[in-house]
């Protein structure tokens, strides 16, 4: 039955998207060209007002101009013309090192937050702060005190992901059943090994939550640091194709960001379920 | 005076009300065991006996009073009390060795991988899950669970069992098994063992002394029943022993009405001297039951 009712789904997805790709070439169809234009006006003019084509690039431009990315991804022609895979690969580690950070500061912090009712109390208004401020904001304060548009964007990274992290890991800290850490109470296990073998386990799958829900947020402000950075990145890509009015290239590389989101979120989904225990 | 094995001496706790009043659960509390027996309290919900089992393993403080066993006065946990718990507690991300191996690990922590496994299993031996080592906690049925609670506190050889309500959770067969493992093994090794219950056929079956509390707040321990079965008395003929009846319509008595009213009918009761109850062929109420039995028909007590 069920690997029925995933054919099934598969057949639907498959023909929501032939009719979506069907849609968006009939409505990208080139219009009847214009005849009585003069031909010096005409040269001014572009293909869409001479030949009729769409300013809309329809699936087919888009599919060959791909597929030209996809030949090539790791292309450098200087600072405007890079490969997509550099890229993508510039975002990805940026969004990897800022990341990483915000897990060593976030996770150690959270144990103390959700163990210590004291340091959960005296830290929580600054959180409470600091937590609904959008990491953009961030972004002049970084400039200015680091230097570096290509450190401050990690560190919009850091600030962005560390808040779910460390609430996750306060919460789920705070949330280990009392039975369990009698148990360890009862067997005089010490406070460092009670937190790796009875809190850190019982706490993982909302720790994981928290990290999952995080390189979401990673993923989705990298896009926006690196159009105000610019320089290098997926982000700044999409901000140099609209300038030079390549909607087929803004359209691939929306495209990508979300293929690449995705993938992230998969392997942190597979991570959870790795740590997942059913009671 | 016999051996204190354990001595509950003047305990009190009190718990912070919301006005600002303490409400006190219990005060001036007495208690002792010899070594090697099974005690069982009895008692209504929020008479404090969750409370005097957790003060016993460390895990609850008393706001007055000191437990002393063997000889030494308690201070926090100790791996020589090892506690059952109600809902068994298993760490559900380890197999049943896994859970039975961290209490080994915990107790002898130079114990190498092989010393840990094999003393382990010997528990889990013992409590009949062989076969079962490498499941997790999640495939077990809840009487499976509670036998892995037995094996990880036995497997930790402590001075001193804490059970709380142990079987509760589990269906009447289940639950008949597994008073059968645990009266076998604590005669067996000897045990000390102190439970909590509220099954007076689960006490005097297991049980040497019971422990009547009455009700809280401000329960207090109103008598110490020992029981008058047979050592070797066996769980599918205990009511076909003279005494068995006696015994039973004593506790039940007690639970039904004596102790709500405890508290007002007696009024020189001296909490260091609890009167010691042997109930048997001489309680008036059923002094000709041993020729009922004989005649083996429920329906002439009827008449």
């Amino acid at each position: 039955m069920t690997s029925s009712l995933r054919f099934r789904a598969a057949v639907v997805s498959i023909a929501l998207f032939a009719a979506f790709l069907g849609i968006w070439h009939l409505a990208t169809r080139p219009t009847a060209a214009a005849h009585n234009m003069s031909p010096e006006y005409a040269k001014l003019m572009g293909l869409t007002a001479t030949q009729g084509k769409s300013a809309m690039p329809g699936p087919l431009d888009v599919g060959a101009k791909l597929w030209e990315h996809l030949r090539q991804p790791f292309y450098d022609n200087g600072p405007n013309d890079k490969g997509l895979g550099i890229q993508l690969g510039y975002s990805i580690a940026r969004v990897g090192l800022g990341y990483f950070l915000a897990v060593i500061v976030a996770i150690p912090l959270g144990f103390l937050i959700g163990m210590s009712p004291l340091i959960s109390k005296a830290l929580d208004p600054f959180i409470q702060v600091l937590k609904p401020i959008s990491p953009l904001a961030w972004m002049p304060l970084a400039l200015y005190t680091i230097k570096d548009s290509s450190i401050s964007a990690i560190f919009v990274i850091f600030i962005c992901s560390v808040w779910p992290m460390l609430l996750n890991t306060a919460f789920g800290v705070a949330a280990v059943r009392k039975e369990w850490i009698n148990v360890a109470r009862t067997l005089e296990v010490g406070t460092v090994r009670r937190a790796f073998t009875v809190i850190l386990p019982a706490a993982a799958p909302t720790i994981l939550t928290g990290m999952r829900i995080s390189i979401g947020i990673a993923w989705l402000v990298i896009v926006a640091a690196e159009m105000l950075v610019g320089g290098t990145g997926i982000g700044y890509f999409v901000w140099n194709e609209w300038n030079n009015l390549s909607i087929t290239n803004v359209i691939i590389a929306i495209l990508l960001i979300g293929i690449v989101g995705m993938l992230l979120d998969q392997i942190l989904a597979r991570f959870t379920r790795m740590v997942t225990f059913p009671e | 005076m016999t051996d204190k094995f354990i001595s509950i001496e003047a305990i009190a706790r009190r718990y912070p009300g919301a006005d600002g009043k303490e409400t006190t659960v219990f005060e001036n509390l007495w208690l002792s065991m010899g070594r090697g027996e099974f005690g069982c309290v009895i008692g209504h919900s929020g008479c404090g006996k969750t409370t005097v089992l957790n003060i016993l393993a460390g895990l609850d403080e008393p706001s007055e009073g000191a437990v002393i066993v063997d000889g030494q006065a308690i201070e926090g946990t100790s791996l020589d009390r090892a506690v059952i718990f109600q809902s068994h507690a298993l760490l559900p991300w380890r197999t049943v060795l896994g859970n039975v191996a961290y209490a080994v690990t915990s107790k002898w922590r130079n114990w190498d991988r092989a010393k840990v496994k094999a003393h382990a299993q010997t528990f889990i031996d013992l409590v009949g899950l062989t076969g079962s080592e490498h499941k997790r906690p999640s495939e077990l049925s809840g009487g499976m669970k509670q036998r892995v609670g037995i094996a990880r506190a036995l497997s930790i050889t402590p001075k001193i069992m804490l059970m709380d309500e142990p079987f509760s959770a589990l269906d009447a067969l289940t639950r008949g098994t597994l008073q059968d493992e645990v009266r076998r093994i604590c005669l067996e090794t000897g045990q000390t063992a102190f439970m909590i219950t509220h099954d007076v056929d689960e006490a005097i079956y297991l049980a040497d002394k019971i422990f009547l509390m009455t009700n809280g707040p401000g329960a207090v321990l109103a008598e110490i029943v020992e029981n008058p079965l047979p050592k070797d008395r066996g769980r599918i003929d205990l009511h076909r022993h003279p005494y068995y009846y006696a015994l039973r319509n004593h506790i039940v008595d007690f639970l039904v009405s004596r102790s709500k009213t405890f508290a007002s009918d007696v009024t020189n009761h001296d909490p260091r001297n609890v009167p010691v109850v042997r109930p048997g062929l001489s309680e008036p109420t059923i002094v000709s039951a041993p020729n009922l039995v004989e005649t083996g028909s429920a329906q002439t007590v009827a008449r």
